[in-house]
């Protein structure tokens, strides 16, 4: 028992987020500070290199992200940390990442925008950037977290998803989850599930780092392994080498989408809560999940049906659950921390089956469950 | 003779550079420098950016890595703190290393981390059509300087040295003897090395500063390079429209992965 207890301790959200990523393998982190993300960088600054691993505030925010695609490259596990006008420079080269399929973990501590809006507030207003920031059709995986144990939690489960398909992964805090202090409880390291990137199985004279395979994920090898191969952000063929041969360029961006796509069943996650007969689906993320959860229990207590999903993956989103969900309940009701970014997914996804009613806050301050309840009422 | 079919990818040749470059003497010298130290391809890494002297990982059979623009040095250096084993050489260009990549520059020369970066300087934007650079001449005309480029160009060197670069040197693409001993000296120092190469474009620079004919480039730089011994020499008015060439810098000072190394031990030991 007393074991145990030396498992549980009080952290902030952003401080379980860099116990997760050492948890997860990480030993690599490239960042610059920004708020309401910097305990990340601070936390590692003083584990990595205890651990054999290596810390770097770069010159800035591009700098940063390009190291940690160069570290993964060499075969170690990295990531970055920011927030918003941080995460605005690093599309880049998120971008690069999702190109050349570099797996890496890009935590955004998500503060109110545009530009430098609110440092030290929270806000959602970043998760269709998440999406959408960079130009050219790609897929991307963006995870999300309520507490300061999903914050752990999820950040070991953004470095298996990156190294399982080959991908940059956005873990999208928010200011409150990030700076929050509550119980984290560690499980032992053999209890995590620890995912590496797979390495090739064929000597280097028949390798081809982006040969397509089934399951669309290519196998790239450390750098140094003796497999010398080219990585590039130009639309390159199987070889990794720049072409121009359309037919390789059409199956090199259907194959960025599509292996994602083509995953989304094993990525996707959700929890549902009080949904079984709910009438009224609370449709809700990171902070503003727990006054969610709080303002549908409060519904149950008056007798409403109310219920709440919670998606704990954005990106790819669950539009047939959300569809499926529309044929049970009279309405969604959507409390988010910007004007209705995710809203808008749900009403393309549920075909005006069930109509999506919307509150928004985006002045800085959290959403309280009153303001959920008051919601929820007003449609049942 | 010199096999350099060992060092190549051959099967991505011809190479896409413009009749009369430079940037094929910079590749062979590479090559030379690099079979001279007996560098493991397996063991080498090169990290470019985007331009034309970016591409020539391309060419080269050992790990590559072509990056987006002005950021090969911030690859390089995750490359090289994951790994400091490898051999890290980047190659970039004017306007990719001094102009969008600037601050990326100035820091991991600061740093003194190992990257020996061969700068190649063309002195425009060759790749996107001749638009002016940092390093373009006063007066001389771009595609984006029509009426002659009214900013005062670069010393890329001298900025190098300035942040704390612990070698830096300025090769030409016709002293190539020269250029040769400069890029082994540069991959030999143990820190952030720079070889500023002159590398004039006669495509995108020389047609609208009459020196299309590359041969004309070639001799501007035979006749317009002296020694940093000599050049040190000269009065100013001898230094005008002198360039000065060979080692500018050799310092021996602390190298950041192996202070990292450092620390990394010694925190094993308060263990």
């Amino acid at each position: 028992m007393v074991e145990e207890k030396n498992n549980i301790r009080m952290m902030q959200g952003n401080e379980a987020c860099a116990h997760g990523a050492v948890a997860a393998g990480c030993r690599f982190f490239a960042g610059y500070p920004i708020t309401p993300s910097s305990e990340i960088a601070e936390r590692l600054s003083a584990i990595l290199p205890s651990l054999g691993g290596r810390f770097i505030q770069m010159e800035d925010e591009i700098g940063a992200m390009g190291a940690v695609i160069g570290a993964s490259l060499a075969g170690v596990k990295s990531m970055t940390a920011t927030s918003g006008p941080g995460f605005s420079l690093k599309q880049e080269n998120i971008g690069y990442a999702c190109m050349a399929e570099v797996p890496c973990v890009i935590v955004d501590v998500q503060r109110g925008g545009p530009s430098t809006g609110m440092p030290t507030l929270p806000s959602q207003m970043d998760v269709q950037q998440a999406r959408w920031g960079v130009h050219g059709d790609h897929g991307i995986i963006a995870l999300t977290a309520c507490s300061a144990q999903e914050s752990f939690e999820q950040t070991v489960r953004a470095f298996n998803l990156a190294e399982t398909y080959m991908t940059p992964v956005i873990l999208l805090l928010d200011e409150i989850v990030g700076h929050s202090t509550e119980k984290v409880v560690i499980p032992d390291h053999e209890d995590i599930e620890i995912i590496n990137r797979a390495q090739p199985g064929v000597p280097p004279s028949e390798y081809l780092p982006y040969s397509e395979n089934e399951r669309l994920v290519p196998v790239l090898a450390k750098f140094g392994t003796g497999y010398r191969y080219n990585v590039t952000g130009l639309c390159h063929d199987e070889t990794g080498f720049p072409t121009n041969d359309s037919s390789k360029i059409g199956m090199l961006i259907n194959r960025l989408s599509g292996k994602i796509e083509k995953h989304r069943h094993e990525i996707i996650e959700y929890k549902m809560t009080m949904m079984e007969d709910a009438d009224i689906a609370v449709f809700a993320y990171g902070s503003v999940a727990r006054s969610a959860k709080s303002a549908v229990e409060r519904c149950r207590e008056k007798g409403v049906r109310a219920g709440l999903f919670e998606p704990s993956v954005l990106w790819p989103f669950p539009y047939e659950v959300l569809l499926e969900l529309a044929g049970h309940v009279k309405a969604f009701v959507v409390p988010e921390m910007n004007l209705g970014q995710m809203a808008r997914e749900i009403e393309l996804a549920v075909r005006c089956k069930a109509p999506v009613h919307r509150l928004n806050r985006v002045d800085g301050e959290p959403i309280n469950p009153s303001q959920v309840y008051e919601a929820v009422m007003e449609v049942a | 003779m010199f096999d350099y079919l060992k060092y190549v990818r051959k099967r991505n040749f011809p190479h896409i550079w413009c009749a009369g470059c430079g940037d094929g003497i910079v590749l062979k010298a590479l090559i030379r420098a690099m079979a001279k130290l007996e560098i493991s391809r397996d063991d080498a890494v090169m990290v470019s950016g985007i331009g034309c002297s970016s591409r020539t990982p391309g060419y080269v059979d050992i790990n590559t890595l072509h990056t987006t623009h002005g950021r090969a040095l911030a690859f390089a250096t995750g490359v090289k703190m994951a790994n400091p084993k490898l051999h890290v050489i980047v190659v970039t260009g004017d306007g990719d290393a001094t102009a969008i990549g600037g601050n990326h520059y100035i820091h991991a020369a600061r740093r003194n981390i190992d990257l020996t970066v061969l700068l190649y300087n063309n002195y425009i934007y060759g790749m996107t059509g001749g638009q002016v650079s940092p390093t373009t001449p006063k007066g001389d005309r771009a595609s984006t300087a029509p009426y002659g480029n009214l900013e005062p160009s670069f010393n890329i060197s001298g900025l190098a040295v300035a942040a704390g670069a612990s070698f830096v040197a300025r090769g030409d693409v016709y002293n190539v003897k020269k250029l040769d001993k400069l890029i082994v000296k540069a991959i030999e120092n143990n820190g952030f090395s720079v070889v500023e190469i002159l590398s004039p474009c006669p495509t995108a620079y020389g047609r609208r500063n009459r020196m299309a004919n590359p041969i004309k480039l070639m001799e501007w730089l035979r006749d317009n390079t002296v020694s940093v011994a000599k050049y040190d020499k000269m009065t100013p008015e001898e230094r005008e429209g002198k360039v000065p060439t060979g080692v500018i810098a050799d310092i021996d000072k602390p190298e950041y992965t192996a202070e990292y190394q450092k620390l990394i031990d010694k925190l094993k030991v308060g263990k």
